[in-house]
């Protein structure tokens, strides 16, 4: 980069000068790659979709700017509603009850009272490998009551279990799919944070009679307050973005599982089954803000309560 | 930028978890410590822990026992047992060659997927998160704050405007449409940009650069095997992320030609509930059971690298 073959005082300064000018921006050599790709697959599709949110396709005369009109449509629409209701209700029951189970296998594991702790550790995250349609797939097959275990179980008791893939049910029978897969990758984010905490913390808090439970409540959680936030964070977002597995179980339980079902199924059937591609940009845009600001809510709770310790 | 700091407060979480598994004394000193203190392992925790290990397995085993059934005793027997004949092999084969054999096209299509998709966005995530950590350049911060907010934009609000870009430009349809959007990881270039900024000492930098080394050749011949063990963590989530792609496929493609496994298998299923679908469960089951296979085999081998790389909080797509 900097070496010269001249001699002479003035050219050496300018092409060290020049050289030091190349530096500078040798960095966007590295980046620019990535950026490139990112403003194509990212950037590009966010500015085309607002703008597509913007118009409206008519019978007569093609497209025409409209505004805000579609998103004064979506907002009085009781499909996205409903569908987004429907995610909230998810949220609230799903993530802390699968938060909670992960965050108490993480403790079990790092207390070192367990028999055989790697082999939990590996097969609680197993599931986190398996595909969300395999997954789906696989408990879709076992929810079945006319075959599958829920109708061995009836045949075997002679019982009448509720139906999970029933209307009334299926919701929950999804959040014990999402739990499925994503309660040991949780628990591993909270473990890993866990096993950071100085050993002599701990020490110094029996010696003062601290029980094991307090030095999970006073020491422990706080000390993974940051890996909480993040693992709630990304349920969070995750749970917004419910898809797969409803859109899967539809095939198997079309009547319990409506094209509206979550916000992206409705944004996904109006585009593909509607033609509605305006509408559903701003379907799209909507849900987006709201879990850009759900998630930033999430993180600043959990960073205020850190800075109020 | 608080986001920053909790982000970059993970990764070092999950770095120094590495650094700690490595290294064997602290551990034992930490069980050592506790043994002889007041903790014992404790049997009714074991059995919690067990009834959990039982959930994860169960619709596993489920899987594996009923990829050697028959579609016949797929419907007449005990889910979660053996029952007629051994099948598996007979399954295997008929999931094989399936109309003209698409399940092992599928398989190859999510091959090529996995390694141009994820060695790809592995590759860019390296060189980019590199640059943020050892140049300083103009727009560095912005280019920071830009990919640091993507995160916080949902991948599947963005898949049906991507898919009406990728149908202007005539790209829906091809591989390219599912190997361009994945060559995007923003959590692979945060990881690659904390390893690196401890990872490589930055007067090694400069000692090349006086011997003359140019910066590209430095990066491909030192840095790089410093960054090892930080590509391999990006590597894994990339690879778990593209194989397991499903709503990004669905979407883009309209004929099987160039589906990944997921949306094959999926597709399958659908089968049987259309008019004159031919019903193909056994096929399903082992064919799910194919798909899985490689990807668990791969997470058991590598495990010591995912353990350290989870804490980082990856994007859960």
């Amino acid at each position: 980069m900097t070496t010269t073959s001249s001699t002479a005082r003035t050219p050496m300064r300018t092409s060290r000068r020049r050289a030091r000018g190349r530096q500078r921006w040798i960095g966007w050599a590295f980046v620019g790659p990535f950026m490139a790709v990112f403003a194509l697959v990212l950037v590009a599709p966010v500015v085309y979709s607002i703008g597509l949110s913007l118009f409206r396709e008519q019978l007569v005369g093609g497209t025409a700017f409209v505004g805000l009109e579609n998103y004064g449509t979506a907002l009085a629409d009781p499909k996205f509603w409903e569908a987004l209701g429907r995610v909230v209700l998810f949220l609230v029951v799903q993530v802390p009850i699968m938060l909670g189970i992960a965050l108490v296998a993480s403790l079990a594991i790092d207390s070192a009272r367990l028999f055989a702790s790697s082999f939990f550790r590996i097969s609680i995250f197993l599931p986190y490998a398996v595909p969300a349609v395999v997954a789906t797939l696989m408990w879709g097959f076992m929810y079945g009551t006319r075959f599958g275990l829920i109708g061995n179980l009836n045949d075997a008791f002679g019982i009448e279990l509720p139906a999970p893939l029933s209307g009334s049910w299926v919701l929950a029978s999804i959040g014990n799919i999402v739990t499925w897969e994503f309660v040991g990758y949780n628990m591993l984010i909270f473990y890993a944070a866990l096993r950071v905490i100085p050993t002599d913390l701990y020490e110094a808090a029996a010696l003062d009679g601290a029980g094991a439970f307090r030095i999970i409540r006073n020491i422990k959680i706080p000390a993974i307050r940051g890996a909480i936030v993040i693992a709630g964070i990304f349920s969070v977002i995750g749970s917004f973005q419910l898809f797969n597995e409803p859109n899967i179980l539809k095939s198997i339980a079309p009547n319990a599982i409506s094209t509206y079902f979550t916000p992206n199924m409705y944004a996904y059937n109006l585009s593909f089954s509607g033609q509605q591609f305006n509408y559903s940009a701003a379907i799209a845009i909507i849900m987006g803000l709201v879990t850009a600001v759900i998630a930033y809510v999430v993180q600043l709770s959990g960073s205020r309560k850190e800075a109020v310790r | 930028m608080t986001t920053e700091a909790t982000v970059t407060e993970a990764i070092t979480t999950a770095r120094g978890t590495e650094r700690r598994a490595g290294s064997r004394q602290p551990r034992l000193h930490r069980s050592v410590r506790r043994g002889s203190t007041v903790q014992r392992r404790s049997i009714l925790l074991t059995i919690v822990m067990g009834l959990l290990a039982l959930y994860a397995l169960l619709p596993l085993f489920w899987l594996l026992v009923n990829s050697t059934k028959t579609q016949r005793a797929l419907f007449s027997s005990f889910g979660l047992w053996f029952s007629g004949d051994f099948a598996l092999w007979d399954n295997i084969v008929q999931t094989l060659t399936y109309h003209d054999g698409e399940f092992v096209r599928w398989f190859g299509n999510t091959l090529l997927y996995v390694v141009v998709g994820a060695g790809g966005a592995t590759l860019l995530a390296t060189l980019a998160g590199y640059a943020l950590a050892k140049y300083d350049f103009p727009g560095r911060r912005a280019v920071f704050a830009v990919v640091l907010g993507a995160v916080a934009v949902p991948g599947t609000a963005l898949a049906v405007p991507t898919f009406l870009m990728f149908s202007q430009l005539g790209l829906t349809n091809t591989p390219w449409a599912i190997i361009l959007p994945s060559l995007i990881s923003p959590f692979g270039l945060y990881l690659i940009w904390v390893y690196a900024s401890d990872a490589v000492p930055s007067e090694l930098l400069e000692a090349a650069r006086i011997d003359g080394s140019g910066e590209f050749r430095t990066f491909f011949t030192v840095s790089l095997r410093l960054l090892a063990p930080g590509f391999v963590t990006v590597l894994l989530f990339t690879i778990v992320a593209t194989w397991n792609n499903y709503f990004l496929p669905l979407i883009m493609l309209s004929e099987s030609t160039w589906y990944p496994l997921t949306v094959g298998l999926n597709s399958w299923n659908a089968q049987a509930t259309t008019a004159g679908g031919e019903a193909i469960y056994h096929l399903v089951i082992t064919g799910s059971l194919l798909t899985i296979v490689p990807i668990v085999v791969a997470f058991l081998f590598l495990q010591r690298y995912w353990q350290s790389g989870l804490a980082a909080g990856s994007v859960k797509q």
